[in-house]
């Protein structure tokens, strides 16, 4: 008997439908492009800032446009979800051992979304809201 | 005792004959609180001798007869009937060559777990008559969960990464390496780390997660791999960006 194992390939460009938890992953990979997208509004913000009060002014009035509310809100719902997952991680990638035992992963995970709080509620005192 | 007939969906493949693979279905009648290794014995045995599966203690230790059950990366000693509804559909195992049948080829495997030098390298060598090297039980339990794997290859099957890109090292030998880094008795970490923070290794891992989700031993490889690119971080900083420092 000789050998002549068989290879199965996967498919390059549609394995994550393979399964519900690829899918998942897939999700919060793509986050990333609102997230980044967000990124670069920031930077032409900060261009336009730059380019005087006229400008400033004009891109102002452009992120009340329907379709920035849009993306606004995409793109919040993409940052918030792909925090929860950074926060969910954390447990994972850092455990606290105290003694023999481990510190419960919710309370680590937990720690985070506290200080995430904190410091939204700081930002936006900040920035003038309240 | 209740019976059940169960209709197996098995993936075929004669390397002598077949140029493909291809499914098989088999009925059998089982008892209900049979599992699926338990029905594809029951085939061997009146319905097929000529299917081919590996398997051993039937009792999720030995880690041999790890399939795909609908989909899903399973050990078949642990996959229940009353769990499935029905064609139940076996495959081998995903991401590894078809020998022949359920069997699969695990030399990649096998390499890898070499690679990364799955024991103890002490920190500093003793003769015998100086005593054992000894560890108290908060340093056992620093490692312990990751020393549970029982080498099923459930992971590997899980893991897109290592179905797309073969040249990863994979969860369940880079967790071994982070299991034996881990140990208060181990001084070989610098060594493993040519082979754990490289391409080929942890960055190699987009944190899917389904490694974990899959391990029937609930040994967490997705939590090792975080914490080892953590380290390889650190190492990389302490290298590059602070003067004098050493990895």
């Amino acid at each position: 008997m000789s050998r002549n194992p068989l290879v199965r390939e996967v498919p390059p460009t549609t394995w994550y439908f393979r399964q519900p938890r690829y899918l998942r992953y897939m999700s919060r990979e793509i986050t990333s492009i609102f997230v980044g997208a967000y990124c670069v509004l920031l930077v032409v913000g900060l261009q336009r800032l730059s380019q005087g009060q006229a400008a400033w002014e004009a891109f102002l009035l452009a992120l009340k446009s329907a379709d920035s509310i849009v993306f606004h809100v995409l793109a919040l719902a993409a940052a918030v979800y792909h925090a929860a997952t950074w926060f969910n991680a954390t447990q994972k990638a850092m455990p606290v051992q105290i003694g023999e035992d481990f510190v419960p992963g919710n309370v680590i995970s937990g720690a985070h979304y506290v200080a995430w709080m904190v410091l939204s509620v700081a930002i936006l005192y900040l920035a003038g809201v309240f | 005792m209740k019976e059940r007939t169960v209709q197996l969906e098995v993936l075929r493949y004669n390397p002598d004959t077949d140029t493909e693979a291809h499914f098989q279905r088999y009925e059998v009648v089982c008892q209900e609180e049979w599992v699926v290794l338990d029905a594809l014995n029951k085939v061997k045995a009146d319905i097929d001798p000529t299917l081919n599966y590996r398997w051993s203690c039937h009792m999720a230790v030995c880690g041999s007869c790890g399939m795909m059950i609908n989909g899903e990366p399973k050990l078949s000693c642990h996959a229940f009937l009353r769990d499935y509804e029905g064609v139940i559909r076996v495959e081998p195992l995903a991401h590894f060559p078809i020998e022949r049948d359920l069997v699969t080829a695990p030399d990649d495997f096998m390499e890898k777990l070499k690679r990364v030098k799955p024991y103890v390298i002490p920190k500093e060598k003793k003769p015998i008559s100086e005593g054992e090297y000894k560890q108290t039980p908060a340093q056992l339990m620093k490692f312990r969960q990751y020393s549970m794997c029982i080498n099923c290859m459930l992971c590997y099957a899980a893991c897109p990464q290592y179905g797309l890109t073969p040249k990863f090292i994979g969860p369940a030998a880079l967790t071994l390496a982070h299991r034996y880094n881990l140990d208060s008795r181990d001084g070989g970490r610098k060594e493993r780390q040519e082979v754990v923070a490289t391409h080929e290794g942890v960055w190699e891992c987009t944190f899917v997660g389904a490694c974990s989700e899959v391990c029937p031993a609930h040994v967490d490889p997705a939590s090792a791999l975080q914490q080892m690119k953590i380290t390889s971080s650190i190492d990389w900083i302490v290298e590059h960006l602070i003067p004098g420092g050493k990895s």
